[in-house]
């Protein structure tokens, strides 16, 4: 009992938990007792080897996977299974690895849609067009385009955003998730198939959504540079087990996450240039 | 309606824009100059079901085009409403039509949502199939059970004549605009519900379901909504085609035929477009008159009554997989393409029309 409002104490202050979490897809460990806290304001980076559980962390925290063992604290409460259905009010927000987003949408349409979940007008108060439904419209339209603004999207907002670039398409998505200002993000790849300017824009605005929000924010990321870079501290999985935890500096010296995964790293950084 | 056509336009134009000044024009002519010159034949045989059954596309476009969840039960719900009608007008002979005609929708509606209820566990095929079940069993129930007929011998109802506030419509040009008035009238409404944040919602369930969850949007009930809501429209439907169309109500007048009619009117206008319903169904109603005249005109004797169904059902199947192929957004994404040809040579003309 005693140890259970210790570990409360301590999650209290914490925006994200994760308790002994251990997940297996049909006898395949996926995750396996994983421990991790994450404090408010923190950015903290998730890499790892392919097939390391990075995703899969992230869709068990977004209740999308039901773990087998352990829970999940979110804003001090916790939770065997995460309910998706809630995620918004509980103020989480995530992206995809693959985009994710409404293509019969327009850009602006794709991010205002992010706000629904706060709105008190029923279907008909909408039809109708009662004043409250309109309100809550417009103000849900001007912070969409405040958030448009923001990413440099304005340009595009009545586009569909099946017909944006790979790129811009990203970065609609990013803007889907922050705008119903979330206290912790989690972004699943964020960086992926993009060019090298396009990563150093998309570091800038990760780095601003964290100082704009106060949020909390938690990437998976293969660039090695850009985790580095840009975030507090970092944790590393290996075979759904974590292998280290700490600050980029401690990260770089650990010599279990080396053999496991920088190694290969800076192989591809001769390689490859990143 | 004015009101909703300046609002169409508000992006491109202050005032009226090319599409608003369309719409604004089609009204015109359908409730100002069509009444005057039109025939009998072209109000009770071509007229009238086109209306209706743009607006059963319109209700099954809810739900398949901008929701993503395909039904091949929408007859059923038009026979719903249809019956429902029937009996509120006979066994409540006091109530005034338009609130049958409401309760009737309301009712389909209720029909919809619990047929509705398997789309929160099925998707795609297997949805389809059991939304059969909702053609088979509402078919079964207003044959087997005589008091939905008035327990009459062949199961066919006739409803009483229409009449509005205490003006009966009996002329073909008076149902035809009781009925165009109905039709723009819940038309109105549907386009008000996907512009909303509700009917983003639709689409968002449609195009990403995982993404919708995630970011609050309440997955099962915008489904249920959607059932209901197009149960509601296509209801509506099914009570103007009892009361302004066929005149009579039989069980077999809605039949799996018929609903993958409205799925073809929905395909070939084109998905998620109000417009596209309204197209699809002219194509669905003038294209047998048409080729009738052809075939008459080509083959003459030969082609007699039987060779003409045989020929309508080839050539609507053809131009079906033409359609799904070659332009899967419908008629209404080349009426799109054609107005975007043309726009830039009549806004001047519309622009100087207004100053």
């Amino acid at each position: 009992m005693s140890a259970t409002l210790v570990v409360a104490a301590v999650e209290d202050r914490a925006a994200l938990a994760i308790e002994s979490l251990s997940l297996s897809f049909g006898g395949v460990m996926a995750l396996s007792g994983i421990d991790l806290t994450v404090a408010p304001g923190e950015i903290r980076a998730v890499i790892g080897p392919n097939g390391a559980g990075k995703s899969s962390l992230i869709n068990v925290v977004s209740g999308l996977y039901r773990p087998d063992h352990g829970r999940v604290w979110l804003g001090g409460r916790s939770f065997a299974a995460v309910p998706t259905d809630r995620l918004a009010a509980l103020g989480v927000a995530r992206t995809f690895q693959n985009l994710a987003l409404f293509k019969g949408l327009s850009v602006l349409d794709n991010v205002a849609v992010g706000l629904n979940h706060g709105f008190r007008a029923g279907v008909f108060a909408q039809i109708a067009g009662l004043p409250g439904a309109r309100r809550e419209r417009a103000a849900a339209q001007e912070r969409a385009a405040a958030v448009l603004d923001f990413f440099h999207l304005t340009d595009m907002r009545d586009r569909l955003v099946g017909t944006l670039s790979y790129g811009v398409q990203k970065r609609v998505e990013l803007a889907r998730a922050v705008v119903a200002r979330p206290r912790l993000l989690l972004l699943d790849e964020p960086m992926a198939g993009m060019t090298l300017t396009e990563k150093r824009e998309l570091t800038g605005f990760i780095r601003a959504i964290r100082d704009e929000l106060q949020a909390t924010i938690v990437l998976i990321e293969h660039d090695i540079g850009v985790v580095m870079g840009l975030s507090d501290r970092v944790a590393v999985l290996d075979y759904g087990r974590l292998i280290g935890d700490g600050t980029p500096e401690a990260i770089r010296a650990n010599q279990a996450v080396i053999d496991a995964y920088l190694g290969v790293a800076h192989d591809l950084e001769a390689g490859e240039g990143i | 309606m004015s009101d909703i056509a300046i609002k169409t336009g508000r992006r491109s134009l202050p005032g009226l824009s090319p599409q608003a000044f369309g719409v604004a024009a089609l009204l015109a002519i359908a409730f100002g100059v069509v009444p005057l010159v039109g025939s009998e034949y072209l109000f009770d045989a071509l007229l009238t079901p086109f209306l209706v059954l743009s607006l059963a596309g319109l209700g099954l476009n809810l739900l398949t085009g901008y929701t993503g969840q395909v039904s091949l039960g929408s007859s059923a719900f038009m026979a719903v409403g249809a019956y429902a009608a029937c009996n509120l007008a006979f066994r409540l002979p006091g109530l005034p039509f338009l609130v049958d005609l409401v309760a009737a929708g309301v009712i389909a509606a209720a029909v919809g949502l619990v047929f509705g209820l398997p789309s929160l566990r099925l998707r795609g095929f297997y949805l389809a199939v059991s939304t059969l079940a909702a053609q088979f069993f509402v078919q079964w129930v207003f044959n087997k059970i005589g008091w939905f007929s008035n327990d009459s011998a062949s199961g066919i109802v006739t409803p009483p004549p229409l009449s509005i506030a205490g003006i009966a419509v009996t002329s073909p040009v008076g149902r035809y605009l009781f009925t165009l008035s109905v039709v723009v009238a819940v038309t109105a409404l549907v386009w008000r519900l996907v512009r909303s944040p509700t009917g983003s919602a639709l689409i968002a369930v449609r195009d990403h379901e995982t993404a919708a969850r995630v970011i609050g949007i309440p997955v099962l009930r915008t489904k249920l909504l959607a059932f209901a809501v197009s149960s509601f429209v296509i209801g509506i439907a099914g009570v103007l085609w009892a009361f302004a169309y066929l005149r009579n109500v039989e069980p077999a007048g809605f039949n799996l035929d018929r609903s993958f009619q409205i799925l073809f009117i929905v395909i070939i206008g084109g998905l998620a477009s109000l417009r596209g319903a309204f197209l699809g169904a002219a194509l669905i109603v003038i294209f047998p008159l048409g080729l009738a005249r052809l075939g008459d005109a080509l083959l003459g004797g030969l082609f007699d009554s039987g060779v003409l169904e045989m020929s309508q059902r080839v050539v609507l199947g053809l131009l079906i997989i033409v359609f799904l192929i070659a332009e899967p957004a419908g008629l209404s994404a080349l009426v799109d393409r054609m107005t975007r040809r043309i726009t830039p040579w009549i806004t001047p003309w519309i622009t100087a029309g207004r100053a």
